[in-house]
């Protein structure tokens, strides 16, 4: 730990939150569909894009038929990844003419990407034909971000409505966030990327001759373009096998800073755009302060378990600083940022391996997960995500006054509570679930690379990632096999659509209700009390689930570690 | 349920052709344009041969060289197409060791690294980047410290001034992005290049 590492987490944490708040304004304008700086260049082709597809923009859908329409578009977008990877090889752009990816895998990878997951049981760079990484998966980068941002906007308007019987429209509110959104900034991100040294090239892999005459294959690839978007839109997979690690995907210091900001960027401002569309702007900050708390404090515990390292490297003489896993160019200080950042969204992008982390260094990221990814979370994700979490608080806060709760004028009754924990307990359900058959199951125990509570904590990070939404890995953990490909495929469907379809019914279920004004008795919804009330809740019900399956793997790790017992 | 599968079908197509063709063709036109070098992987050509890029670290096992950082990646066994084998910086295959902190074969592949290490310099303390292996087992850079470290084998190796080289390490240290970015470093197939040109 040094001053200097705490100086480039406070500028991280300085410039998100200065970022955050025109991005979130800006957001707000375009999904009122206000005009702004981008309507004379992409407003043509907004609404060329509604005339080809049949779009009325001014039509507006019910929670179901909105719901339905992005199951359709997603259900869709499923079968044409997966029939792209099973004919890779058939098809142009395949300079190092990789072969067609098996069915299982490619199941798994298609659902991952549809889902925003981006679980990597594949390696890019020894799997995937140019032609997939663009067509198939910078492609779903964009469009499960732009779903996840919908969603969140139909959720908000319900809040901001009253007595409605429409939430917006999926189509509309897709186009939007791509068009005006994740495309912009990504071509921006993406020219950055390429000025820092990330290739984008259509080249065949370079063949080059090292100083002590060794081959070395270079691979290349139109890089910058996908890894842009797969940190703006929280999704994450790499265009290479170790992500952001690599220096192709990640070369130095400056796109480190763009990248990991780009991971909470939209999160975060996203909770300024519901501050605005509910009309009151400190409701948004409270969210954002909730988020911030246990962000800050998951990054400090990180970096100081990082910093403090591995005992058994002292006893060998050396600086314990645990550097194993980590790149020189970023140090201990932003790998730990970057861990915190990319498991509090459900980004899942990496610059160093988390499985090499220390055990409390691990127990972070993993926690940040099992909260379920609110903390900013991914695009839009997370915001629905908090706000099934707040219905909860609220409900908690109404059970110990005696009152029915309220948040922003709606009547949080039997029906919203019942949606809201149907959303929170399916994922520890999933999760542990599965995890239990593969702590005892052969075909469950033969992919653990390590031995003792880590091999726990490999097999515990999976199915939380994927489950999450996340996609990072304690990648020594053999993934690729048709069990952990099949059930991580079924857990990310879950961990999806089991939260996305309550949160929509509970858009539907608020939006109808009246909005009665505040009284004398009402909870105000924008303090410090409901935002200690509402990290409470988190943490409580985080902790409580997961506390036990986490005391077997880091936990008991941790206390290993220092006794100086090796596995 | 019909009405909503046209717009799911032809917004599918569209935005595949968007950001799925026209975006990525897009940045390439442009980046192979403005950014011609570090779009095409930062090679680095020595006598009009590839040997490397600037980004992609390389293993060096000659006393006469200074040393990468150790590596886990791994490659297909020439011998055995269907296993694999230690292949270091293999830069079509990134990995990292993924050893957890608790695992006995990091402490011991890191405890038979100090013991070599300590060999070529016995009085100074192993930086500990010299003995971990690194996220994409292709980092391209050690601490300014590691090179300090190899600067007695290396001057003997080659007959030069250990001064010399001193100097070399400080022209190719690469201080921190804005004064705060980033760690310090060197890049050692470029510092290795400028003592060839020596």
């Amino acid at each position: 730990m040094s001053w200097n590492g705490w100086l480039q987490i406070a500028a991280y944490f300085i410039v998100l939150t200065a970022l955050s708040m025109p991005l979130g304004r800006f957001m707000a304008r375009i999904f009122a569909g206000e005009r702004n700086v981008l309507s004379s260049v992409l407003g043509p082709v907004e609404r060329g894009l509604y005339r080809l597809a049949g779009v009325d923009a001014a039509r507006e859908q019910h929670w179901t038929a909105y719901t339905l329409a992005m199951l359709l578009f997603n259900a869709a977008g499923f079968v044409l990844l997966y029939a792209l990877l099973r004919v890779q090889h058939m098809l142009p752009l395949n300079p190092a003419g990789m072969a067609a990816v098996p069915p299982d895998l490619a199941f798994n990878t298609a659902v991952s990407f549809v889902t925003n997951t981006n679980w990597q049981n594949y390696g890019g760079e020894s799997t995937l034909s140019y032609l997939t990484q663009m067509v198939g998966l910078t492609v779903q980068n964009f469009v499960s971000a732009a779903t996840g941002i919908a969603l969140a906007l139909a959720l908000v308007r319900g809040f901001a409505r009253q007595s409605a019987q429409t939430v917006g429209n999926f189509w509309v509110d897709l186009v939007r966030a791509t068009l005006y959104v994740l495309l912009p900034l990504s071509i921006v991100v993406a020219l950055f990327l390429v000025w820092q040294g990330v290739p984008q090239n259509l080249g065949p892999y370079v063949d080059a001759t090292t100083l002590e005459g060794a081959h070395q294959t270079l691979s290349q690839g139109p890089a910058a373009s996908q890894i842009a978007i797969k940190q703006i839109g929280t999704n994450g997979g790499g265009f290479w096998n170790a992500n952001s690690a690599v220096p192709y995907e990640n070369p130095t210091p400056l796109s480190n800073f763009i990248e990991v900001l780009m991971i909470l960027l939209i999160p975060a401002a996203l909770t300024h755009t519901f501050g605005r569309m509910v009309g009151d702007p400190r409701q948004g900050w409270a969210l954002y302060a909730a988020m911030a708390i246990v962000f800050l404090a998951g990054v400090a515990i990180t970096y100081w378990a990082e910093g403090a390292g591995n005992p058994q490297l002292a006893a060998l003489g050396l600086d314990p600083a645990n550097m194993e896993g980590k790149e020189i160019r970023f140090g201990i200080a932003n790998s730990s940022l970057w861990a915190v950042a990319t498991t509090a969204a459900s980004n899942g992008s990496v610059n160093a391996m988390h499985d090499s982390f220390t055990p409390l260094g691990g127990l972070v990221p993993l926690v940040m997960m099992q909260l379920g990814e609110i903390i900013y979370g991914g695009v839009g994700s997370g915001l629905y995500g908090m706000l099934l979490f707040v219905v909860v608080a609220m409900f908690v806060a109404g059970l110990m006054v005696g009152r029915t709760p309220e948040y922003l004028g709606k009547k949080i009754e039997a029906k919203e509570v019942k949606m809201a924990m149907i959303a929170i307990l399916v994922l520890p359900l999933t999760m542990l679930g599965f995890m239990a058959v593969s702590s005892v199951a052969a075909f469950g125990l033969s992919s653990m690379q390590d031995a003792g509570p880590h091999g726990f904590s490999e097999l515990m990070y999976l199915y939380t990632s994927s489950v999450g939404n996340n996609g990072s890995a304690f990648a020594g953990f053999t993934g690729n096999t048709p069990w952990y490909n099949t059930t991580g495929g079924l857990s990310m469907l879950i961990g999806r659509y089991f939260v996305i379809i309550p949160a929509m019914a509970i858009a539907g279920a608020v939006a109808a209700k009246k909005t009665v004004p505040p009284s004398p008795g009402t909870f105000p919804t924008h303090g410090p009390l409901f935002v200690g009330l509402l990290i409470g809740v988190i943490l409580i019900v985080g902790g409580l689930t997961y506390f036990p399956a986490l005391s077997l793997g880091p936990i008991a790790e941790h206390f290993a570690m220092q006794a100086g017992t090796l596995y | 349920m019909l009405k909503e599968l046209r717009p799911a079908l032809v917004l599918l197509l569209l935005l595949t052709a968007l950001t799925g063709l026209a975006y990525p063709l897009a940045i390439t036109g442009i980046a192979q344009a403005v950014f011609p070098a570090q779009a095409n992987g930062s090679l680095i050509e020595r006598g009009g041969k590839v040997v490397g890029s600037a980004l992609i670290g390389q293993s060096f096992a000659s006393d006469r060289y200074f040393h990468s950082r150790p590596s886990a990646t791994v490659g297909a066994d020439p011998a055995d197409a269907t296993k694999t084998v230690a292949q270091p910086y293999n830069a079509a295959n990134s990995a990292g060791s993924n050893y957890g902190p608790t695992s006995k074969a990091l402490i011991d592949r890191i405890g038979e690294d100090v013991a070599r290490r300590k060999g070529e310099n016995p009085g100074a303390a192993v930086p500990t980047n010299l003995v971990t292996t690194s996220g994409s087992g292709l980092d391209p850079d050690i601490s300014p410290e590691a090179a300090e470290f190899q600067v007695p084998r290396v001057a003997k190796a080659r007959g030069i001034q250990e001064s010399t080289l001193r100097q070399l390490i400080a022209a190719h240290t690469e201080g921190r992005a804005l004064g705060f970015l980033g760690e310090e470093r060197v890049n050692v197939l470029q510092l290795n290049l400028a003592l060839d040109a020596l």
